[in-house]
């Protein structure tokens, strides 16, 4: 762990008069996982929609590598080296899953419309270079063989580890994940724990919202709890769970049997 | 690996197959309409019902289709106002290849064999410059405003088209379009303009092929398939978004030049908001997705039209011009229901049916 990677300052959004996110402050260390729970509704994948520049921010600030990322587009943070996936799964319907893979790799190549128009050598030349890193990745996470199937003709699990080898072939520093547990049995879970560690080794700091508690406390360096949009504790694992403000915001949830005050 | 490979490679092989396809198909009817084999003309194969005249309008409606599924079956952005796009660019080379030399502006220059095509261009510019001034400010938004925006433009153009008095001819239009020629070998008579109109119709296909199995054709569809996730993977979807616009408005302007110098006459009619409906409907019914959707669209709907309007009477005793349309129209529902994803893709099942059986 060397340093800060990504830094919120008072982060705040509101939606009307609903505050969302209530001037949320953290940091994230360059090679953790860092995960971020909290109730329905406690402003997990809003968060998440501030940094990624999906929606733009009513109050504070984001910092990347010390760079503002205030008021840029989604497609710049991106390329700046941030990517994520989506609750709702929000793979490409009309692609394969290769070509899913594929539109990953946009900005790491730069040919454009008439490049395309024309095939120029340049064109071809990066083609198969995209082709090529894209498979890399479907490999990555075991779904090599499904490269020319209709992306969303997938089992769910595999949908979901698809859009985890979209988002890697964007070649991220941070990678975000919302809920990508959700949905999943048992072993594609234990799965998804083992690409995620991977992608960790690899050298990419991951951010994650997750439901399922036992796999967040398998996993997880650090834990953020929202409620309400406010921070209310932050720690490891250990510390988490007994924080009594965490354990009366779950009161009344289902699933407070990780919880052991 | 191999296994990987197939289904990349059925489908470019499939593309090329097809080009090569129609090109031969096109060199064969207009060799057959030259050289009259046995005193047989193209005409003959089809009893009389779909003439050269057809084909051409099949070939120019082709380029603007191709440039209309690029826009809404690729990108999912929907324009109501394509006509008035293909109206700009007919306008633009009527105007300037008959106006310019009936007033003496730029004599020499205008009364020579390039001022046509340079016309073109000039439209191709004129009306790319307009889809992307309309395309900026709305396609920022995510949502079908585009729709809107371009009905509205479809709706204005043809009133400035019927109402330009001087400029546009009105409601009679602009007559004595002068043909195309490259020095003095004029593209005229008709064969010599079949080929022309196909062979630019064919280069058309060929590019849009290109662009749609490429870097670009995938932020296009990546548009359509989740904007959001488009976004966040690094695709500027505005700056698509408004490229492909451009690029449709100056395919149709392309093909609205064509058409002016063909019919050698133009009036507003062909440029309305029903004509944007019906090369809609062309679009949906030859297959949205997909760029061979085109030319089968438009040859499916002229083909039918032609075909009802050369027999229907004598099917239906006494039938008309409004029996027509309800035969057409029962013809398109019926090939919507059968074949949802339009033409194209239903043929394309089907061969893949055929291939595995």
């Amino acid at each position: 762990m060397d340093g800060t990677i990504l830094k919120t300052v008072n982060l705040r959004k509101e939606f009307g008069g609903v505050v969302a996110v209530m001037d949320v402050s953290f940091e994230v260390e360059r090679g953790e996982i860092l995960a971020i729970i909290g109730p329905n509704g406690a402003g997990k994948t809003t968060l998440f929609n501030l940094i990624s520049g999906v929606h733009p921010l009513t109050g504070g600030e984001i910092y990347f590598k010390g760079q503002r990322l205030n008021g840029l587009k989604p497609h710049v943070i991106s390329s700046l080296g941030i990517a994520r996936t989506f609750q709702n799964v929000q793979l490409f319907g009309n692609m394969t899953v290769l070509e899913n893979v594929m539109v990953g790799r946009h900005h790491r190549s730069s040919y454009g419309l008439l490049a395309a128009a024309l095939r120029l050598p340049r064109a071809r030349a990066e083609e198969q270079e995209i082709i090529a890193k894209a498979r890399e990745y479907l490999s990555m996470v075991g779904l090599a063989e499904r490269a020319e199937l209709n992306a969303l003709s997938l089992p769910f699990g595999q949908q979901r580890m698809l859009e985890i080898a979209r988002a890697m072939a964007t070649e991220p520093e941070v990678l975000m994940l919302d809920e990508p547990g959700a949905g999943l049995n048992r072993p594609e879970k234990e799965e998804l724990a083992r690409l995620v560690e991977q992608i960790r080794q690899g050298g990419v700091t991951v951010l994650l919202v997750e439901h399922d508690m036992e796999f967040v406390m398998g996993l997880a360096d650090r834990i953020i709890v929202l409620d309400y949009g406010e921070k209310i504790a932050e720690g490891t694992p250990a510390e988490v769970q007994n924080n009594p403000r965490v354990i009366a915001a779950y009161l009344g949830e289902e699933d407070v049997g990780f919880l052991r005050p | 690996m191999e296994q990987k490979e197939k289904g990349r490679d059925w489908n470019q092989r499939l593309n090329a197959l097809g080009v090569m396809f129609l090109a031969i198909l096109v060199g064969v009817i207009g060799w057959v309409e030259l050289a009259q084999p046995f005193g047989i003309r193209f005409r003959d194969f089809t009893g009389g019902m779909v003439t050269f005249d057809t084909l051409i309008r099949i070939g120019i409606l082709t380029i603007v289709l191709v440039g209309l599924n690029l826009l809404m079956g690729y990108a999912g952005q929907i324009s109501l106002g394509q006509a008035a796009f293909y109206g700009i660019g007919a306008y633009t080379s009527a105007i300037m290849t008959t106006l310019a030399s009936r007033h003496g502006v730029l004599p020499g220059v205008s009364r020579s064999w390039w001022w046509p095509w340079l016309a073109i261009l000039v439209g191709m510019g004129v009306t790319g410059g307009f889809a992307y001034l309309i395309g900026r400010p709305i396609l920022r938004l995510r949502g079908n405003y585009l729709a809107m925006a371009t009905l509205g433009l479809g709706i204005i153009m043809y009133i400035l088209f019927r109402e330009g008095e001087d400029f546009t001819g009105g409601n009679d239009g602009i007559a004595g379009i002068p043909r195309l020629a490259i020095g003095s070998f004029k593209i005229w008579p008709i064969e010599r303009y079949y080929f022309l109109v196909w062979a630019i119709a064919l280069v058309v296909i060929i590019i849009a092929l290109n662009i749609v199995n490429s870097r670009v054709g995938r932020a296009l569809r990546s548009i359509h398939g989740s904007e959001v996730a488009a976004n966040t993977m690094g695709v500027d979807t505005a700056k698509y978004k408004s490229q492909v616009l451009v690029l449709s408005a100056v395919l149709a302007s392309l093909a609205g030049s064509l058409y002016a110098h063909f019919q050698a006459l133009i009036a507003p009619t062909p440029f309305s908001f029903a004509a944007s409906v019906e090369l809609l409907v062309m679009s949906v019914v030859g297959g949205i997705a997909s760029i061979w959707g085109a030319p089968f669209g438009v040859a499916l709907i002229y083909v039918v039209r032609e075909v009802l309007r050369a027999r229907l009477h004598a099917i239906l005793h006494g039938a008309g011009g409004e029996h027509e349309m309800i035969v057409y129209g029962i013809v398109v529902v019926v090939i919507m229901i059968f074949m949802p994803e339009g033409l194209t893709a239903g043929l394309a099942k089907a061969l893949r049916r055929a291939k595995r059986a």
